[in-house]
């Protein structure tokens, strides 16, 4: 066992520094720039350089390196101490570019995966409906070809970042007399046009960054389809499979643990610093251990794809570990803030993650803790995929294929 | 980078593993579980051929002299069989006098200790669980004082003792020396109460500078042995429920009970690279050797009582019974957790080693 990078990996470390050394911040006018824009100025450098777009062929504006997840470790570490933007953060470059790697046509490549790694393009995700969570192949979204257009009718819902979104991959059913799974097609759709009707979903710790989406005769060319008609429920897999792999990272939880242990020395109760409290410290070791166990676990599984070697059950088990202690974190905290537990947190500006120390922060993050439990497959999901596909257990009778047929 | 087991490790884990596969079925283990005296000769005898007794003992004293790492997935191997036997007091002991004897010391006993020709344990154990060396009294040159829950102790040629101001002493049971049966649940592993009266004992030199070293190898080895027990645990439930029969269908197609199993993969899974980067700090991260025993010890300790109740539950009437193999490892999962320390005493210990 070795957990060092070896000297190879300690002079790529340096390169990499040597380069944000130059390259970030920005310098003289550029410093005036947006953030926006200067993000896109710098990962065009980074690009260039080869840190960013790693996995992405040169002629679709990646850097086309050969893939070495301990090269793309240490970008990730030092590109962080630096606050330095990384590919472009968002469901885009998470799942929509490596499915179009995968499965998409050149022209797609081209037209939008160097935009979508720079941040110019932005996409969200058109699965879920209000029929079709956690059993989505049994979604209604109507998509029918007339001529050369797809036609579109129907309801998404919980779209995050619809109303910003420039496109959606969304999923369709186009084969209506095939069997459920074999009815699906993964059509990208223009958000920018007549017939989308947004309205946002105001979550319960304030802000509104998911909507329902309703399609109204909406419009989108034939070939925009990712695979052969009916084939969209296996191309949507291949985006599942990427979403689980960006994952397997400790880095959040970890962040989060710090957060934590600050927020129990800044805290008293009974006028005693919480962190001196001998329950508070059980508690935070308690998570600690968790943490710990999730951050080794990562290092585990990246070994094992060096080595080629399948990691085993643990791979299915990365989601539902970190959003456990998401949710051990949230009880702790809500503890610790005391009476300002009370404090409305709509004006935290929090994302999913919340925290980032504010007592508004902590109270978004004990309620936002649950909504990243829910989003992309919820807790009883998880355990069932480890039950079934880990354990070797019988699948579920009812979402098998023999039950409820008629449910469809 | 590489965090996995090398190919020789893998080895080593398939060697032991089988081993007692073969040597202590569960049929076995029960026998000896049973029996008056779990110290089973045939098999101890047949631990010393693979080379157990001096696992990290130096080549040099005719050990193993393996790392951490190799030390805690045997160790794993023993809990996931359930092995009965002084393995655990036994490896420390070896370490203890590796680490902080003299080389007379070291001469005299680690050949033997390697080999199984002597039989040694570790006293470190006091009433009112007092486990850490800066906890331990007994003193003099000749000792008195009074140690629980000592591993074997009866069967033992040499007992490393824990002593006051953390140091560490060997004697040799005989005059001054009692010793008494402790009824512990746990029959895989036998305790006794040691008291010495005036008993000729012989420091280690280096006792006190390398007893916190001894007793983060000790958490370590039962962090393992959690592991390993309650993975075994999750096999047998999971196997449990794949022949079950309710309904008319295989329990195993319960969700509810699905469920159950799938948390018991997910309180056992992850901690295996806690484990095993606790064993590798131990070997080549000194800045983190002290707190991840601790902290895995805690973490894993813990997580194997839960997964033994839950195991427990998941087989019924008859998970309940003497009969099924599953109280073996739940007692094995109470040992684990309460040998050389709490959970929770070893979590107050992270949080002072975090400088809280
Ligand atoms: C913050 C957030 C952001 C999201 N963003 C997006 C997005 O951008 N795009 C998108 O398409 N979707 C998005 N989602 C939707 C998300 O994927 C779904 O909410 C999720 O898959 C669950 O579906 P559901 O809400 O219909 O719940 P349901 O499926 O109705 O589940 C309700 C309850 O029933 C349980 N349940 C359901 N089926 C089973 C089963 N077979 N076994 C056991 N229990 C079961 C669930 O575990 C849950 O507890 C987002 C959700 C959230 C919370």
């Amino acid at each position: 066992m070795d957990l060092s990078y070896g000297p190879e990996y300690e002079t790529y470390r340096a390169e990499v520094k040597a380069f944000l050394e130059a390259n970030w911040p920005l310098e003289g006018e550029e410093k005036d720039l947006g953030l926006a824009e200067q993000s896109v100025l710098f990962r065009k450098r980074a690009i260039a350089a080869g840190y960013l777009g790693r996995s992405i062929p040169k002629q679709f504006g990646g850097s086309e390196q050969e893939s070495d997840p301990l090269k793309g470790q240490v970008i990730r570490e030092e590109f962080g101490k630096k606050w330095a933007p990384m590919d472009a953060p968002g469901i885009g470059t998470m799942m929509l570019v490596p499915t179009l790697l995968e499965r998409g046509e050149t022209w797609m490549k081209e037209k939008w995966v160097e935009n979508t790694i720079l941040g110019h393009t932005q996409w969200c995700q058109g699965y879920s409906e209000p029929g079709s969570g956690s059993d989505l192949a049994s979604l209604k979204t109507k998509g029918e070809l007339v001529g050369d257009e797809w036609v579109i009718n129907g309801q998404k819902i919980w779209t995050s970042g619809a109303q910003t979104a420039d496109f959606m991959f969304c999923l369709c059913r186009t084969e209506p007399d095939a069997q459920k799974h074999a009815g699906i097609s993964y059509l990208l759709i223009d958000m920018k046009q007549p017939g989308i009707d947004i309205r946002p979903l105001k979550q319960m710790n304030g802000p509104a960054h998911f909507n329902e989406v309703f399609f109204t005769d909406v419009k989108t060319p034939k070939d925009w389809i990712v695979g052969k008609r009916g084939e969209g429920w296996l191309v949507s897999r291949t985006t599942l499979k990427h979403e689980r792999n960006s994952i397997g990272n400790a880095a959040g939880a970890e962040a989060m643990f710090r957060g934590l242990v600050k927020l129990a020395k800044e805290s008293k109760i009974d006028g005693v610093p919480a962190i001196d409290h001998a329950s508070v410290r059980q508690q935070l070791v308690e998570i600690e251990g968790y943490v710990q166990a999730h951050k080794y676990s990562g290092f585990l599984q990246m070994t094992a794809g060096l080595r080629g070697e399948n990691p085993g059950t643990i791979a299915l088990m990365n989601k539902i570990h970190s959003t456990n202690i998401g949710d051990k974190v949230a009880k702790l905290s809500f503890d610790l803030l005391g009476d300002e537990g009370l404090t409305d947190p709509a004006n935290s500006g929090g994302g999913l993650l919340g925290g980032g120390g504010s007592v508004a922060g902590w109270v978004s993050q004990y309620m936002g803790s649950l909504g990243i439990a829910i989003a992309g497959g919820t807790a009883n999901v998880q355990r069932n995929v480890i039950a079934e596909r880990g354990l070797g257990l019988p699948r579920d009778y009812y979402a098998s294929s023999k039950s409820a047929a008629g449910k469809a | 980078m590489d965090f996995g087991l090398s190919e020789e490790q893998q080895l080593l884990q398939e060697t032991i593993g089988q081993f007692l596969a073969n040597e202590n079925d569960p049929n076995q283990l029960r026998a000896r579980f049973d029996a008056e005296d779990a110290f089973d000769e045939g098999l101890w005898k047949g631990m010393m051929e693979l080379g157990i007794g001096g696992l990290l003992v130096p080549d040099e004293f005719g050990g193993a002299g393996v790392d951490m790492v190799d030390a805690a997935i045997v160790s794993e191997q023993m809990g996931f069989g359930a092995a009965p036997g002084p393995f655990l007091g036994h490896t420390l002991a070896g370490l203890a006098i590796a680490l902080g004897g003299s080389d007379d010391q070291k001469k005299t006993w680690l050949p033997k200790l390697a080999t199984g020709d002597a039989l040694a344990t570790v006293a470190f154990g006091e009433e009112g669980g007092s486990w850490q060396p800066d906890q331990w009294s007994p003193s003099g040159d000749r000792l008195t004082g009074k140690k629980v829950y000592v591993p074997y102790a009866a069967q033992a040629d040499l007992i490393v003792v824990g002593t006051a101001g953390g140091g560490l002493a060997l004697v040799e049971p005989g005059d001054g020396t009692t010793i008494e049966l402790f009824d512990n649940v746990d029959r895989s592993r036998r305790l006794y109460t040691v008291t010495f009266d005036g008993a000729a004992a012989s420091a280690l030199p280096s006792g006190a500078d390398v007893s916190g070293q001894v007793r983060d190898a000790a958490l370590i080895l039962l962090a393992a042995d959690a592991f390993g027990g309650a993975s075994r645990l999750v096999e047998m439930s999971v196997e449990y429920a794949k022949t079950r029969e309710q309904f008319g269908v295989t329990i195993g197609h319960f969700q509810a009970l699905k469920h159950q199993l799938a948390n018991m993969a997910l309180d056992t899974e992850p901690s295996r690279a806690l484990f095993w980067y606790a064993a590798h700090a131990y070997d080549a991260v000194p800045e983190d050797r002290e707190k991840m025993a601790a902290l895995a010890k805690s973490h894993i300790t813990d997580r194997f009582m839960q997964v033994s109740r839950d195991a427990t539950e998941a087989h019924g009437g008859i998970g309940y019974t003497w009969e099924c193999d599953v109280q073996m490892w739940f007692k094995r999962a109470m040992f684990d957790r309460i040998w050389m320390g709490s959970p929770s005493s070893h979590r107050e210990r992270v949080a002072q080693l975090s400088a809280w």
